[in-house]
């Protein structure tokens, strides 16, 4: 079973604190820690546990700056075989369809049987990538999932709904999937790992090689164009509670305790 | 005169919230744009869904047929692109749903219009549709513009509109189109729900909660905030990461793929208010957040917030709470 798997490297930001930058149309990306998009962390350890299982390869692709290696080291490291990362300075500004163009003008010509994508990532959010790239390949998708049985031609895959429900669908392979996080748990990947993937070639390629045009990338070749970036107006703000631990220990006690709850 | 859609979300005969929140903001949006409020709605024995929907919008597009009895985007997706091939609807709105997270993208790729996913907000500023969106699990909001086209598309996030019915029937007309599937669905195939294990605890009967999130690090520090909520004699539940690493149980998880809770008391621990988990949440008589990011979401929904490290308010809480007791004994 050939598998490619997408990637992308982002800023962790869920325990940060965020700032715009002076264009607006950013973060400021300065000391945030960038990894594997975590719903992208899923997608790579199911592609390396089928490969265990059944054989075949697993190729990871990315597109971003020089900086997106570490990812693709780390995929190399898990157990991915081959890495591609996509970079040109027209990618710039490309939203999940420009996104989805770039990945599918170097997959189509690459042997697979399945596809695996995170089903967002954290810092965009916009779930379409996988979808797109499955209507570009013409292959049969599935979103947010959370379990994969592969039969012979098939594969009985679980999604999620809301409230804890799971659809259970069979999907005709070759498919693209887009996995929901929780599908299964990533493996911990050593140093030494790591850099014995640092020898691993990581193969670079362009809008050149792509056959793309400058029009179908960036903000040109994109549905929906940033106009600009700002933290939410706050709303309701929560009453804060200053003071030290014991304080703060203290104040949290008197309100719970005045509506006869301890 | 040209249409807004919005597709009726449904599943085993029940309307899913969404359909009349969207057709909440798509009534606004007829209004400003001069087009007319069009739902469409497609399944097996859905008459009494397609009356519903006839107060609330001008007219109502049927399409019936027994293999569309359950969700499935390829289907909806061949009857959709030709709906709106042949009637060129200025705008479609679609859930940011599951189902529509399936549907949507692959839907607009194959028209090329111009989608923009999981949007709070849409407007129409100077004949572009401009729209708000959340990034970065919601700390950040982007003001973004569609690209110009003869038909737009655009998610909607569940709760990001309230739903309120028209102050009179729009007695909308219903319109039953044939179903374009002819042969039987064989890619892609609906096997069976499946429903969440009977879980053990049942958070949503508990007065009283704590919660923890991300913030909590590894596995071995839930057992200190598990003591804690022991003491407070309140249940201990949590956020998705929370279910995904395995350090607990589904059946604790709070939120949109998870349990809606309405607790007389939620505390949450390292809980950074992803809209997912606050939709979960949000209704609880009172909610105290400690976190250590000042700008974090869930201070918006908290009534009282703590900008600090919860590694030292759960063991200080801890004590006070000991201390009341022992006063108590």
């Amino acid at each position: 079973m050939d598998i490619v798997v997408c990637v992308k490297h982002v800023p962790e930001t869920a325990e940060a604190e965020l700032k715009i930058d002076s264009s607006g149309k950013t973060i400021d990306k300065t000391g945030l820690i960038f990894d594997i998009n975590e719903w992208d962390d899923y997608a790579l350890e199911e592609a390396v546990r089928i490969k265990e299982k059944q054989g075949g390869t697993v190729t990871a692709i990315t597109i971003g700056s020089g900086d997106s290696d570490a990812t693709l080291r780390k995929c190399l490291a898990r157990g991915a075989d081959t890495a591609i990362r996509l970079t040109d300075p027209k990618f710039e500004g490309s939203d999940g369809y420009a996104i989805a163009k770039i990945l599918h003008s170097v997959i189509k010509n690459l042997h697979y049987d399945l596809v695996l994508t995170g089903m967002q990532t954290g810092d965009d959010g916009s779930a379409m990538v996988g979808p797109i790239l499955a209507q570009m390949l013409g292959v049969t998708h599935a979103t947010m999932v959370k379990k994969i049985e592969l039969d012979s031609g098939t594969a009985k895959t679980d999604r999620e709904l809301e409230g804890g429900l799971e659809e259970q669908l069979e999907i005709k392979l070759p498919a693209l999937f887009s996995v929901q996080t929780g599908l299964n748990e990533p493996r911990y990947v050593s140093i030494m790992g790591i850099r014995k993937a640092m020898q691993k070639e990581i193969k670079v390629m362009s809008l050149a090689d792509t056959g793309l045009s400058e029009n179908d990338v960036g903000e040109a070749g994109s549905w929906i164009k940033i106009e600009k970036l700002y933290v939410p107006p706050v709303e309701k703000q929560a009453e804060f509670i200053k003071g030290s631990p014991e304080e703060v220990a203290a104040k949290i006690v008197e309100i719970v305790k005045a509506r006869g709850l301890i | 005169m040209t249409e807004i859609y919005v597709l009726a979300e449904h599943r085993e005969a029940q309307m899913r919230d969404i359909t009349y929140e969207m057709l909440t903001k798509a009534r606004e949006i007829a209004g400003k744009t001069n087009t007319e409020l069009t739902a469409v709605i497609l399944g097996k024995d859905i008459r009494q869904h397609a009356q519903t929907l006839s107060e609330y919008a001008k007219k109502i597009i049927l399409v019936e047929d027994a293999k569309l009895e359950n969700f499935n985007s390829e289907a909806y997706q061949k009857i959709l692109s030709q709906l709106i091939k042949d009637h060129k609807p200025l705008l479609t709105m679609i859930g940011h749903t599951s189902y529509g997270v399936e549907l949507a993208a692959r839907l607009a790729a194959s028209l090329d219009f111009p989608l923009a996913t999981d949007c709070v907000d849409i407007n129409v500023e100077d004949d572009a549709f401009t729209v708000t969106r959340q990034m970065y699990g919601g700390k950040v909001n982007a003001k973004a513009t569609l690209r110009k086209a003869e038909s737009y598309m655009v998610t909607i996030r569940q709760a990001a509109f309230t739903a309120q019915k028209p102050p009179t029937s729009l007695s909308g007309q219903i319109i039953e189109m044939p179903s374009s599937i002819t042969e039987e669905l064989t890619t892609k195939r609906f096997i069976q729900y499946i429903l969440p294990p009977p879980g053990g605890v049942d958070i949503t009967a508990a007065e009283k909660l704590v919660g923890v999130g991300r913030g909590i690090k590894d596995a071995a520090n839930i057992p200190m905030v598990e003591e804690l909520a022991k003491s407070l004699g309140a249940v201990l539940a949590c956020s998705r990461p929370i279910v995904d690493k395995g350090w607990l149980p589904n059946d604790r998880q709070v939120g949109s793929s998870g349990k809606t809770v309405k607790p007389k008391l939620y505390i949450a621990f390292g809980i950074s208010g992803a809209f997912q988990h606050v939709l979960g949440m949000k209704n609880a008589d009172l909610i105290i957040a400690i976190n250590k990011d000042p700008n974090a979401p869930i201070f918006s929904f908290a009534d009282y917030g703590i900008i600090d490290d919860l590694f030292k308010i759960v063991p200080s809480l801890k004590n006070k709470i000991a201390e009341l007791k022992g006063q108590k004994a």
